[in-house]
């Protein structure tokens, strides 16, 4: 009687897991369709494109459209590929991640382990900041932008996201920090250490898993970013994210779906290898905090 | 004059004052105990000492020096936290030497210093673990290993037996109290459990409300409370605070208490507690110590004033060491604390010698000490 009612559950569970596992498959299929298409049609000539078939496999394989988008392909009127465009973006994105970051680690530290009257009050309207559509600071921010005379410029670019960015950065930092024992801090201004000496030989080296996730959060925005960088630059400030919408809508000519494809890939490119390279710190740093000592 | 000196201290949060005027003084190699229930602003106190929290009035004094404005780091003080507060990301050897090391000493020295210190505390073979690799109870002595290398005028320790187990906090209350003896410095010690308080102090100071009820030594404290709240806090299980009435028609005043069945119970005081008198007629609270209740067997021989009383037993709790009978006197429960082997048999009338020594009374209404 016990055996058979097992052997009905086991024999329902795993018909439950095959379902499960059906639906999961149907949906990575129906999510990574999109990047398989890009994948085949920028390593086909554009003539097997235009024949019509998106979803077969090439045949005949060829890079030439990758090399053609990074190093040829013409961008507005600059045969350039999206080589420049693509170190002006990292140009852009690494000093902007690490300042906006940076600063709100240290926002974060103040908001929770020194905290001020008004401390509150000062994080809420930072936290409004996150809420404020890029649209709206859009025409303030070119006029002191052009006050700085950083208009048009990568520096230009950095200062605004690294501000954009600091709504969020404190947000993450401060909730971290808020559960950061404060007797820390108070055994160490006992021990003689001060404001920045805390921060860095104490809350710093504590705060991996804090730090990962702003940085990916930091960077993919910052990274994909496309508004700021098609108003506030000029044609050899452009990042990525421009180029490549200019390589697309470049009217001279046939369209170079191919080359278009593979354009595409490279400008997700980093943002991809950002997530999984430190995603799984990220994990890691969560399970460090979870097993207890 | 004493080492530290707290005088007319007061805090304030805003308008919430925690610390309403507190005057509190001890030796140098004192240990001096604040104890009192939760909120009653005795770790706001030691902050303060420690410098951490800004005091709203009043003075504190280390060594004849006024410490009010300086910065902890320079009050050559230590402190042990509750949570132990070790540094997550150190080595038990680099959470010992932060101090020294933010202070610029060399690194020879600071190996040095280290080395003693863990000897002291038998920690040498922790040395190169994180504070996640070890146990309560060796997190403990970490911390108490890097208040101990500074070398300070001031201990602070705040609760720091509170979070190890119950046969752990026994042994680390021995260490501390052992620690204190080879090293003869000043201790100032927050705790809530009173029996930690009577073990390692030289003087106890109960704090209530913001407020110091009562500073003396552990014997003071426990024998002579100044009032109900004192009396109540200190000692396990607490005293019995027993509604009775004073009665001078006799030739000595004598305590009428409500005893079981509606009868009264009478307890000659004898003519040593002629304050009293002053009470006639009028309502008093008699508290007497569980062990001021006994069999008449194990009753105190030496004491001047014992008297044999009938009690009906309601509940009988064998501890092995001692068993404890409640009793019920003046409509309240009231322990006593009988030898081990005492016959008693819970629902019957049984003979109990009540120490009148060690008695003590209070006014109902102010709650204050009478006699």
């Amino acid at each position: 009687m016990t055996a058979t009612t097992q052997q009905t559950a086991v024999r329902t569970g795993a018909l439950v897991r095959a379902l499960i596992y059906a639906l999961l498959l149907l949906f990575a299929v129906y999510y990574l369709l999109p990047l398989y298409v890009m994948v085949v049609n920028s390593l086909k000539p554009l003539e097997e494109i235009r024949q019509g078939n998106m979803l077969a496999l090439p045949r005949t394989w060829t890079i030439e459209p990758w090399l053609s988008a990074w190093s040829t392909a013409q961008i507005g009127v600059q045969p350039t590929g999206l080589k420049p465009y693509f170190l002006n973006s990292i140009q852009m994105v690494v000093p902007a991640v690490f300042t906006s970051t940076l600063l709100g680690a240290l926002n974060g530290y103040v908001l929770t382990k020194w905290r001020f009257r008004g401390a509150d009050f000062v994080f809420t309207l930072m936290l409004l900041s996150c809420f404020i559509p890029f649209q709206i600071v859009l025409i303030p921010s070119a006029r002191i932008l052009g006050l700085l005379g950083l208009g048009g410029t990568v520096t230009g670019l950095v200062l605004i996201h690294a501000i954009y960015g600091l709504g969020f950065t404190t947000l993450f930092f401060r909730n971290y920090y808020e559960a950061f024992p404060s007797e820390l801090v108070r055994a160490a201004m006992i021990d003689g250490a001060g404001f920045f000496q805390i921060f860095r030989r104490i809350l710093l080296p504590s705060s991996g898993p804090i730090i990962v996730v702003t940085v990916i959060w930091q960077f993919t925005n910052i990274w994909n970013d496309f508004l700021f960088g098609s108003s506030f630059s000029n044609a050899d400030s452009q990042p990525m994210t421009v180029a490549l919408n200019n390589l697309v809508n470049s009217s001279t000519g046939v369209k170079e779906y191919n080359v278009h494809f593979a354009g595409a890939i490279l400008a997700a490119l980093p943002t991809l290898v950002v997530y999984i390279v430190s995603g799984r710190y990220f994990v890691r740093g969560l399970m460090a905090g979870a097993v207890k000592g | 004059m004493a080492f530290l000196e707290i005088e007319k201290l007061e805090k304030r949060f805003g308008s919430v004052s925690i610390l309403k005027g507190i005057d509190l003084d001890i030796d140098e190699g004192g240990f001096l105990v604040l104890v009192g229930p939760s909120g009653c602003g005795k770790s706001t106190l030691l902050n303060t000492i420690a410098g951490l929290e800004s005091v709203s009035g009043g003075e504190i004094r280390i060594a004849g020096k006024r410490v009010n404005e300086l910065h902890p780091s320079r009050r050559d003080i230590a402190m042990v936290f509750q949570s132990y507060a070790l540094y997550p990301n150190m080595t038990v050897a680099q959470n010992i030497s932060f101090g020294m090391e933010i202070k610029g000493v060399p690194k020879p020295e600071r190996d040095k210093a280290i080395a003693g210190v863990s000897e002291t505390l038998q920690i040498g073979h922790l040395l190169d673990r994180k504070p996640s690799q070890l146990s309560g109870g060796q997190r403990q002595r970490v911390a108490m290993g890097r208040a101990l290398v500074r070398r300070p005028q001031v201990f602070l320790f705040d609760e720091p037996l509170s979070n190890l187990d119950a046969k752990l906090r026994v042994d680390m209350r021995t260490e501390i109290k052992r620690l204190h003896q080879s090293m003869k410095r000043t201790i100032v010690y927050v705790t809530h459990d009173q029996i930690e308080a009577m073990t390692l102090a030289t003087k106890i100071a109960v704090l209530k409300d913001g407020v110091l009820q009562q500073a003396g030594t552990p014997a003071e404290i426990y024998n002579s409370p100044t009032n109900m709240f004192v009396a109540d806090f200190m000692g396990s299980p607490a005293m019995n605070l027993i509604p009775a009435t004073v009665n001078v028609s006799g030739k000595s005043p004598a305590l009428d208490i409500g005893a079981y069945g509606g009868r009264t119970m009478s307890l000659d005081l004898g003519a040593s507690n002629g304050m009293l008198s002053k009470f006639s007629g009028r309502p008093v609270m008699f508290g007497i110590r569980p062990e001021a209740i006994t069999d008449p067997e194990g009753a105190d021989r030496t004491s001047k004033n014992l008297i044999t009383a009938e009690c009906f037993v309601e509940v009988v709790e064998p501890a092995g060491s001692d068993t404890f009978a409640v009793v019920h006197l003046g409509g309240k429960e009231a322990v006593a604390r009988l030898r081990a082997d005492a016959k008693v048999v819970p629902g019957t009338v049984a003979k109990l010698a009540f120490n009148l020594d060690k008695a003590v009374f209070f006014d109902p209404e102010t709650q204050q000490r009478i006699a």
